[in-house]
């Protein structure tokens, strides 16, 4: 090809990128004329979303859980109790454990959680876990590997809802099964364990937004990434919550989960908006970093949500921030060997375990901050009273 | 043919490397109170291998000639999806599915090979070009797994016959076709040709563009087969089941692992699949063990460099 | 500079498209914000340019720079004090990197790409493991000042990156770069007429692992402790300098048309952002003008036969 072909080929390049000028430049959502009409700028509803969910969870927020009140990981929010006896054998007991990831600092602290809950219980004689990496095909294999281990029970956190259904269902045929975070299409587990859920994280914090921030004013909504059952809950509630109120959503960007990209993200919205009046996020993981754009940019820090993560909560009460933090608690892998060990012993456990979820606010902030522990700690581990902490979760004795 | 046996030897190299690994594990396994080859892990070594296996043998047919594939990845992503989404469930869409899946893997490598040998652009750039293309149109159009694979198609990713799995025999068929075209045809002696020296090959008469476009079409579609062998696997297509798995740098670590030249010309597809069947032994090994990740990785990265620096020396070693 | 006027050309046309939107951009105040922003790829590319002039890849520069910002913020642990000591240990640790990867190149004759490959998942495995599983730590007010404060208006990356610019242009034009250049043209005629080839291409590998160390202090400066902060930078970095018109094979190519690609390619994420391309489909439009810029740019060249690319494995 000679050189003005190919000259060419970068002005049309170029032009495939000018032609999109007039496209709505705030959602990353294209194509949504629903909405558009209503002039939220929340984009198209997610495919994710289920109504009777929503509704569910929401209400769920205002039940009082049933069970020990000092220990919340082993609570249940409405529980329909199963009859397990046809599990019921004697100790000790060999569990196993799927794990889909210990790739973020959400699932190292949980899973130093779930060790440490094991290490409570003499009755267990033997504790498997793989790790799948992240990688839906090697978590298959680790299932069917676990299944010839003579394993009592097994416990999988599964690492795509859709796609390890085939896998857990075959599982079921063999093991109790026990799936706790993200969930699978088949009601074949004894139990599913799940805080309450992704649609009440996102309410939360959208309703919080939509209390303090005047009408009208500008949110920008920063997601992880698109596609994830659990993080597309969040977000669609949260568009159900801005889309009833009256402000103005002004963009929904995605950020891998990137600090850097995040405060470029925002940075770029306070130059071309002038100002943003709130913020919220799907995770807390990049809200540190959402907010130093803003200091950086010599303004206030507007209302924003967060995580339950140290260095946010750290962050909130030396700036003396307007926030709040809903949480995913990581207390829930204490739960799965508290069931393991239920249902090998015959005793009835709820079908689906809605564990409580708490916030963390203004009011209670001081409850949840622990200077000694690492900044990127999950506050509710409820690991506190296990045998090891603070250290084994790179925290410094106090 | 000297080209041919002088490659005998990096593959002895990884089958001797396989051996002393298993003896090893086994070794390690047991003194831990387990048993290292069961039927369960020998099944489990397979199914793991298969998928990286395929697209490894694609790989070495594009390296062997000289180039590389970046894309393999995300088009096993795509792969995945297409099929999915066309069997949506249905017996009779199994047929559709899998040609309209083999027809566009046909076209990326169509596209990888025509960029690098028409407009001249280096194959590590062209094929991340295509690489980041896919990526944008999957992420544009899938925003999670999709569509449906019926029952009679998981066969392929969970059946087996004794201890092999159906995908094991499916990897086995396409590493035979690959050994066949390598060392039996002419079109095998021209990729050895092009990846061994491109000019000398094209003032001997080789129509090298043409070469390259074809081992370009043959990687792709491997990865396209490795797509589908994952959508039975999983059920389902999945957006991410590509660059989750890393098949794209893993399959070249592979192929470099079983003694391919990363410069071309140099190489086969018995050491590819020694190298594919090493990493998986060393995964067996370490899940065995419960070691977490993150070792894992290092042992990788020594493994694969000592692995190489060893071939390196060999080579250096005999005079030339 | 020849080669250099296809990617200028672009450039300019993305920065006219950008500043058409976003007429803030051609203040001072914007166009250093953006150059900050771009300033640790335009180092990284800097670093990759000596390598891949050279004939040689650096795929370990994304998973080190994760390692020097996790390394940093677990070492400092927010104490101040320790900002300079622990400064001082990441460069260290940056030429180290360097020093085996050139050395486990031209010793061991492992092609550059394999070493690499495998530094990439040694560092990311070691730091990790190291950390237990995710960052620990935090970084001193001290330590991120080089990231996100300035003198005066001008940020101190923009500085930095002015600075190190200039000295990777003086080194180049230096016996260091024409032997360096030599050795990725034709390497055994360079050893032939007394180069110390090995020396060489050693120090250009240690130049990508410095410029990583610095890029990692920027980014740990602009957006704190993060594990995915290196994510794909050597992707971009190698995208980047071969959209400046270098040729990877080595041999050809100038440092500041490496950086110009840099700045390209960080332009054109701000484009696409800036007009709103629907998330994903900003990715293909990437890869299309990736393709069509570097095809536009080695048309005029002739096509390099493959095993020059290899010359240092393919010494059999």
């Amino acid at each position: 090809m000679p050189r003005p072909e190919a000259a060419i080929a970068v002005l049309a390049a170029l032009l495939l990128a000018g032609c999109t000028t007039d496209r709505p430049t705030a959602t990353t959502q294209p194509a949504a004329p629903a909405t558009s009409a209503q002039g939220s700028g929340t984009g198209t509803q997610s495919k994710f979303f289920v109504q009777a969910d929503f509704d569910a969870q929401l209400a769920m927020r205002s039940q009082t859980p049933q069970g020990p009140a000092a220990k919340p990981w082993e609570q249940a929010i409405d529980p329909k109790m199963i009859d397990t006896a046809q599990y019921k054998k004697d100790g000790p007991y060999h569990l196993c454990f799927s794990n889909a990831a210990v790739n973020n600092p959400w699932r190292q602290v949980g899973w130093k959680t779930m060790q440490a809950e094991v290490a409570l219980h003499e009755e267990i004689g033997e504790f498997t876990a793989l790790d799948a990496e992240g990688k839906d095909d090697k978590q298959i294999s680790d299932i069917a590997e676990l299944q010839a281990k003579g394993c009592d029970a097994l416990i999988v956190s599964p690492n795509t809802t859709a796609t390890l259904t085939p896998a857990v269902t075959a599982a079921c045929a063999k093991v109790p099964v026990i799936v706790f975070d993200r969930g699978v299409e088949t009601d074949c587990p004894v139990t599913f364990i799940k805080p309450i859920g992704g649609y009440a994280f996102g309410a939360d914090a959208a309703e919080f937004l939509t209390e303090k921030v005047p009408a009208g004013g500008k949110v920008l909504a920063l997601r992880i990434l698109p596609g994830v059952d659990v993080l597309e809950t969040r977000w669609s509630a949260a568009k159900v919550v801005f889309d009833r109120s009256r402000l103005q959503v002004v963009g929904v960007e995605f950020t891998d989960g990137d600090a850097a990209k995040t405060k470029s993200i925002v940075s770029d919205y306070i130059q071309r908006h002038g100002t943003i009046d709130g913020v919220w996020m799907d995770a807390g993981a990049t809200a540190v970093a959402a907010i130093e754009a803003f200091e950086d940019a010599g303004l206030p820090v507007p209302p924003i949500n967060g995580e339950d993560q140290q260095d946010f909560l750290q962050k909130w009460k030396d700036a003396g921030l307007t926030a709040v933090a809903p949480t995913y608690p990581t207390y829930q892998w204490r739960t799965p060997i508290i069931a393991a060990l239920k249902i090998l012993k015959g005793e009835e456990v709820p079908e689906r375990w809605n564990l409580p979820q708490p916030k963390v606010t203004g009011d209670n902030l001081a409850d949840y901050l622990q200077p000694d522990m690492p900044p990127l700690h999950y506050a509710l581990c409820g690991c506190e009273d296990l045998p090891g902490f603070p250290e084994t979760w790179g925290g410094k004795k106090g | 043919m000297p080209l041919l046996t002088r490659l005998r030897e990096p593959t002895q190299v990884v089958f001797l490397a396989l051996l002393g690994l298993v003896a090893v594990g086994w070794a390690l396994v047991a003194l831990d109170g387990g048993q290292f080859l069961t039927l369960e892990s020998v099944v489990g070594i397979q199914q793991r291998s298969a998928a990286l296996g395929i697209v490894a043998i694609g790989q070495t047919l594009a390296i062997l000639a000289g180039s590389l594939d970046l894309s393999v990845a995300y088009l096993i992503s795509l792969a995945s999806l297409v099929a999915a989404e066309i069997m949506a469930g249905q017996d009779g869409n199994i047929g559709p599915a899998v040609a309209a899946v083999l027809a566009i893997s046909a076209l990326v490598g169509l596209v990888n090979g025509l960029v690098i040998t028409g407009l001249r652009v280096h194959a590590f750039i062209a094929t991340l070009g295509v690489a980041l293309i896919i990526k944008g149109v999957v992420d544009h159009l899938y925003d999670g797994p999709a569509g449906k694979v019926p029952e009679s198609f998981q066969v392929l990713g969970y059946s087996r016959i004794g201890p092999i799995p159906v995908s094991a025999l499916l990897w086995a068929g396409v590493a035979v076709l690959a050994w066949f075209l390598l060392s039996r045809t002419r079109l095998g002696y021209r990729i050895y040709a092009v990846g061994g020296n491109e000019e000398v090959a094209r003032l001997s008469g080789i129509r090298t563009g043409r070469v390259i476009v074809l081992t370009h079409v043959l990687c792709s579609v491997c990865a396209g087969i490795a797509g589908l062998l994952l959508a039975s696997r999983l059920g389902a297509g999945a957006p991410t089941v590509g660059t989750d798995g890393g098949y794209d740098l893993e399959s070249i670590a592979a192929v470099v692992l079983g003694g391919t030249a990363l410069a071309g010309g140099k190489g086969g597809v018995a050491g590819t699949v020694g190298g594919v069947l090493l990493l998986a032994v060393l995964d067996t090994a370490f899940n065995q063990l419960e070691v977490n990740s993150f070792v894992k990785d290092v042992v990788r990265g020594v493994v694969i460099v000592v692995a190489v620096a060893v071939y390196a020396r060999r080579t250096v070693g005999r005079p030339a | 500079m020849r080669r250099a006027l296809p990617i200028l050309a672009v450039l300019v046309a993305l920065l006219t498209a950008i500043a058409l939107v976003n007429p803030h951009f051609l203040e001072p105040a914007g166009f250093l914000a953006f150059l900050k922003r771009a300033a640790p790829l335009v180092i990284l590319a800097a670093g990759q340019y000596f390598v891949i002039v050279s004939g040689e890849f650096d795929l370990s520069v994304g998973s080190l720079v994760t390692a020097e910002v996790v390394i940093a913020a677990r070492l400092i642990d927010g104490d101040e004090s320790a900002t300079w000591p622990v400064l001082v240990l990441l460069i260290v640790i940056g030429l180290l990197v360097g020093l085996v990867n050139g050395v486990a190149t031209t010793k061991l004759r492992v092609p550059s790409f394999i070493v690499t490959l495998g530094m990439l998942l040694i560092l990311s495995g070691a730091v990790f493991l190291w950390t237990g599983g995710a960052p620990r730590g935090a970084l001193s007010e001290g330590f991120r000042v080089f990231g996100r404060g300035g003198l005066g208006p001008v940020p101190w990356s923009v500085l930095i990156l002015v600075a190190l610019g200039a000295a990777a242009i003086r080194l180049m034009r230096a016996d260091f770069g024409k032997t360096l250049m030599a050795a990725g043209d034709n390497e055994r005629a360079a050893a032939l007429s007394g180069v110390r080839v090995d020396r060489v291409k050693i120090f250009a590998f240690m130049l990508s692992g410095l410029a990583a160390a610095v890029a990692a202090i920027l980014l740990g400066g602009f957006a704190g402790v993060s594990a995915q902060v290196g994510q794909g930078l050597e992707f971009s970095a190698i995208t980047a300098v071969v959209l400046g018109g270098v040729a990877l094979g080595g041999g050809r190519g100038s440092v500041p048309a490496a950086m110009a690609g840099a700045v390209t390619l960080e332009a054109l994420f701000t484009l696409l952002n800036l007009y709103g391309i629907s998330g994903a489909l900003e990715f293909t439009v990437q890869g299309v003008i990736i393709i069509a810029a570097v095809a536009a740019g080695a048309i005029r060249l002739p096509w390099k036969p493959t095993p020059r690319r290899g010359d240092a494995h393919a010494a059999s």
